[in-house]
């Protein structure tokens, strides 16, 4: 029983060590996409649909390296100014359930495809950037995969995410504005609300 | 024969329905500066919408769960080598001249080592697929996209590349064949094996979207931004 002493020691050691020696954000990139992508593909339950469980891995593994609150400030644009910092919170909690609930959605997808990480550089004081990578696929054009991160005091947080040139969180500009204008901030809360509800329904009964 | 040509008059009088609900809905619009005939164009949606859920997706469907693998990558690859000439031709008009001859080197290789191209034998050896039409080519050129429109059929465009997308069809290789039989076959399946690749995007985006409509034609103009830029559009962010 001793050495499980000694590997508790060692992890304590080495968890703040790990958490000072800041990442490269290309660096982080690579590390949380291959151990995400080396689960799914050990896990028969996620390849055969089970998107609870690819919830699961989702909020353990890539929520910690995600900026909600900027992601949703950019979804909301303009609005966001008019919403109160209660009704912010709950756009910024409902915002991160739809965007988790797709990304996990799509990771049930996943089948064979290797990612490319593409070549990265950055200014020592640089604070955002881009991190390309490419996802092969046979008999198709690589589809392009890209990360913005920005870093503030936890380090180096994910903002947004291009698939192909479409931004997962701009993407949802025009639809979030046509519902303020025509319901106010409270209206896009109950849409967002209702399409988490019915998109949580079927996967319970499952 | 009557039968087509039922299925014929069916089509039309369909046609006419969601035209005339397009221009009533015309009026309804949410006032986004890009969508300007948003009634109609939701109308079309929702035709395109009606046609794929009844035919097009459960035979892609059937088709992906019947065939293996390789069977199915073997079509991809065969269609993607016909379009590989046609992209090279874009890449060449709009003054890529390299890439053009990497599409062109892709073709060779795919259609002689790759056995009439079903075999994709060119992108392990390092020549990169790349995806092009006239659309993208009259973007290059400094044609402004014009606003959304969605085509019966064919689903999201804008005025550019609409243009565009008559172009594409008329120098498609496919479309070309004088044997109506086979070229007919030939556009079945490659509408059904398109859609069969499109199937887990179709799921994701029911996941994502609060109004489908809309998540489609917002990624779509994106898309089509990022593809003119190669992928490398200049940020259009305001916080």
């Amino acid at each position: 029983m001793k050495w499980l002493l000694g590997l508790a020691a060692a992890l304590c050691i080495a968890g703040p060590v790990v958490a000072a020696e800041e990442l490269m954000p290309d660096v982080l990139v690579r590390n949380v996409t291959n151990e995400v992508l080396e689960i799914v593909r050990a896990d028969k339950d996620i390849q055969a649909g089970n998107v609870s469980k690819a919830v699961t891995l989702v909020e353990v593994k890539v929520l910690p390296h995600f900026n909600f609150a900027r992601m949703t400030q950019l979804a909301v644009a303009r609005d966001w100014r008019q919403a109160t910092p209660a009704q912010q919170k709950i756009l910024i909690d409902e915002f991160r359930e739809l965007l988790v609930r797709t990304y996990s959605k799509a990771l049930t997808e996943y089948r064979k495809q290797t990612i490319d990480f593409k070549p990265f550089s950055m200014a020592p004081n640089e604070t955002d950037v881009k991190v390309r990578t490419e996802i092969k696929q046979t008999g198709g054009k690589p589809i392009q995969l890209d990360y913005y991160l920005e870093k503030n005091s936890g380090g180096w947080k994910v903002y947004d995410i291009e698939v192909g040139g479409i931004s997962l969180v701009t993407n949802y500009r025009s639809s979030f504005s046509q519902e303020v204008r025509a319901n106010g901030i409270d209206g896009l809360i109950a849409v967002l609300q209702a399409k988490n509800k019915t998109a949580e329904a079927p996967a319970k009964t499952k | 024969m009557e039968q087509q040509r039922k299925i014929g008059t069916r089509l039309k009088s369909a046609l006419l329905v969601v035209a005339l609900a397009g221009s009533l809905g015309g009026c309804a619009t949410s006032g986004n500066p890009k969508d300007p005939i948003e009634g109609f164009n939701r109308a079309m949606y929702a035709f395109n919408e009606g046609l794929d859920q009844v035919i097009i997706k459960p035979v892609a469907k059937g088709y992906d769960a019947v065939l293996p693998t390789p069977v199915r990558t073997g079509v991809t690859n065969f269609f993607g080598n016909i379009a590989d000439l046609f992209i090279g031709v874009n890449n060449l008009l709009q003054g890529k001249p390299g890439q053009a001859a990497s599409d062109l080197g892709r073709v060779v290789l795919n259609t002689t080592v790759g056995i009439l191209g079903i075999f994709d034998v060119a992108t392990p050896a390092g020549l990169e697929k790349h995806e092009e039409d006239f659309g993208q080519t009259f973007g290059r050129w400094g044609v402004g996209p014009g606003a959304y429109v969605v085509v019966p059929f064919f689903g999201p465009r804008n005025v550019r590349d609409t243009v565009g997308l008559v172009l594409d069809v008329k120098a498609d290789p496919v479309a070309g064949i004088d044997h109506v039989p086979t070229r007919n076959t030939l556009l079945a399946l490659r509408i059904v094996d398109i859609r069969a690749d499109l199937l887990p995007a179709d799921k994701v985006i029911e996941e994502a979207a609060l109004d489908k409509y809309t998540y489609v034609r917002d990624g779509y103009l994106q898309r089509r931004r990022s593809l003119i830029y190669d992928g490398n559009p200049p940020r259009e962010r305001e916080d």
